[in-house]
């Protein structure tokens, strides 16, 4: 459902190189009417350059989705391999008033990918942020560090493998009714 | 006073560079040896000064890390977290209809924005359009939101600047707006008021008559602010020619809402990406020229004018109809029905206690909230609850500009920096 018509034409030819639409270099998809472009970690920062050159003038977010636990992902466009980890790019063109999606699989055990900073230095602390939450690595970040949680936190939170966490409460059987 | 033609002059390239920036990419060890070091030395040293987090100027819990040169500030830090609650891994187990009285404690002061942006992006990934009506009290809703958000700055604004006499004005008139917003919602904060599928109530009977009493009430007051700080020169002299941002780096550091329209460049989400009924309305976009503290306060308060304009037209505008969606999937039946029904008491207890489940995909939707652009993304895998919610705060991208704008200025200049900001620490921290 969220796949655009043109890559669903491909599933029958189950090549590893993708054949289906692209834009920019890289494999494009449509959902919900957002264009979302997958490039790998190491075309990122080409297809950024290319998008900043295109009046893409402004990195809206940079956040991230830890697929460990969903079953079963549909929406990766042919030969993309998914990967736990996936870091999601918004970008902005101010002149057409449009907006494109990158959406990288940044990897499983040590997710990685090049920071933005040298392109749009709006998302240092938004990296930061997903470091922080999530655990992914970006190469050349200025302040590679936590942001919202203290320094010496350990786990990622939004990971899917850590736990809420809860208080146990204790009910004295002493204590009257109220 | 500061010629403020010559501020436009600078490096549009400051905000790229990573050495002698005016960021200062301190841990807290390095911060404490480096106070451990200033302690005992001479009277031009740098040295680290810490403010906040519990400051009155710094609009709940930020704290800054200056590094200071007598009373200059050359580099300083956001320090972050205080607040920070894990809202979105919260609302990985909250169903669609319980998540929007979680967004709404992200930015406390414009509340039904976060649940507009939740709200709009659910629908997406549902593909349902929500009745005429639904849209309009939203529209109608989020304008007087941005008016009591505005009015909120005006307020603290005044206090940071020491103007303490303009907070007892701004909290009063955001008082009415607040009791407007308490008849139709119950709650004069937290409102759970827009929810996916349209919103939780209609507009109470009389609702017109209180809403034209705020579009007489606050005009007049507005221009009691004009005389009060507008016009005063002591209030200009402390802001302008204070912390100046040109367009280039505002959109570097993706700075949203009135900081980039006060640089003079004309970006509003419901004049160029319009979302609800915003296309329909008539309304200036209010931008600056110099990027100063000054414009951003004027933004805000013609802003304030602006939406007194949609709103009037609301007024007129506004469609009878339902004012939520009827989909039994996504709606809960009315009380009566459910003594005659069946299936309205099974869909009743189906919404309430699994939640409705929402179609496999993901979606961003971005609305203009008085702070700049507030985004939510959502990843449903199919289920009742979001497998992945995710809030785009501008507070939180916005606060990424303090140390640009507040470098070489004093620390007073600094106070009026962060109130010209006005970041809200809940949804920056979430």
């Amino acid at each position: 459902m969220t796949e655009s018509e043109e890559s669903t034409e491909d599933v029958e030819d189950k090549t590893e190189e993708y054949s289906g639409p692209t834009s920019y270099g890289v494999p494009v998809t449509e959902s919900h009417d957002q264009v979302i472009l997958h490039p790998t970690p190491a075309q990122l920062l080409e297809t950024i350059t290319l998008l900043k050159e295109d009046g893409f003038c402004m990195a809206i977010d940079v956040t991230a989705v830890d697929y460990l636990t969903y079953p079963g992902r549909k929406d990766l466009p042919e030969g993309l391999n998914p990967e736990r980890f996936e870091v999601v790019i918004s970008l902005i063109n101010h002149e057409q008033g449009k907006r494109v999606r990158l959406r990288v699989q940044a990897g499983t055990d040590n997710p990685t990918v090049p920071s933005l900073f040298d392109l749009f230095p709006g998302t240092e602390a938004m990296e930061r942020e997903v470091w922080d939450l999530f655990g992914v690595t970006f190469e050349g970040h200025p302040d590679h560090s936590r942001i919202l949680l203290p320094d010496n936190w350990e786990g990622h939170p939004l990971r899917k493998d850590h736990e809420v966490g809860r208080i146990p409460v204790q009910f004295s059987p002493e204590v009257g009714r109220h | 006073m500061v010629n403020r033609k010559e501020l436009l002059l600078g490096e549009p390239e400051r905000v790229f560079r990573r050495e002698e920036s005016p960021v200062l990419r301190l841990n807290e060890e390095e911060a404490n040896a480096a106070i451990d070091e200033t302690d005992s030395l001479d009277d031009d040293h740098r040295m680290i000064l810490n403010m906040g987090p519990s400051h009155p100027s710094t609009h709940g819990v930020l704290r800054l890390m200056l590094e200071m040169e007598g009373e200059t500030i050359l580099r300083s830090k956001p320090v972050i977290g205080y607040l920070h609650t894990g809202m979105e891994k919260t609302a990985e187990g909250l169903s669609y209809l319980q998540g929007a009285t979680n967004v709404t404690r992200m930015d406390y002061a414009a509340p039904l924005f976060s649940e507009l942006a939740f709200s709009l992006t659910t629908e997406k990934l549902l593909n349902i359009d929500v009745p005429p009506r639904a849209t309009w009290i939203r529209m109608l809703m989020c304008e007087l939101n941005r008016v009591s958000s505005h009015l909120l700055f005006q307020a603290t604004n005044g206090m940071d600047l020491g103007a303490v006499s303009m907070m007892i004005y701004g909290w009063r008139e955001r008082e009415e707006v607040l009791r407007f917003f308490e008849k139709v919602t119950g709650l004069r904060m937290n409102h759970n008021y827009i929810r996916p599928g349209g919103v939780a109530a209609d507009l109470p009977e009389g609702w017109r008559e209180d809403v034209k009493k705020l579009l007489e009430i606050i005009p007049p007051r507005l221009e009691e602010y004009d005389t009060l700080q507008t016009n005063q020169p002591i209030f200009r002299e402390r802001l302008q020619g204070v912390g100046v941002m040109n367009p280039a780096e505002a959109l570097a550091l993706s700075a949203t809402g009135p900081i980039l329209r006060s640089t003079g460049y004309v970006w509003d989400l419901r004049r160029h990406m319009p979302y609800l009924a915003y296309d329909e309305v008539d309304f200036d976009v209010v931008v600056g020229t110099y990027g100063d503290c000054f414009d951003r306060f004027a933004i805000r308060l013609n802003e304030i004018r602006e939406s007194l304009k949609i709103i009037e037209q609301i007024l007129e505008l506004m469609p009878e109809g339902d004012y939520r969606i009827q989909n039994k999937k996504v709606t809960p039946p009315p009380r009566a029905r459910i003594d005659e029904s069946m299936e309205a008491l099974i869909h009743h207890f189906k919404i309430f206690t699994e939640g409705f489940h929402v179609p496999e995909g993901e979606a961003y939707v971005a609305v203009e909230s008085p702070r700049g652009e507030l985004g939510c993304y959502i990843v449903s895998d199919g289920g009742p609850n979001p497998y992945r919610m995710h809030i785009r705060g501008p507070s939180f991208v916005n606060l990424q500009t303090l140390p640009h704008l507040m470098e070489g200025g004093l620390i007073a200049d600094g106070v009026a920096v962060i109130s010209s900001v006005d970041p809200i620490m809940g949804e920056v921290d979430r």
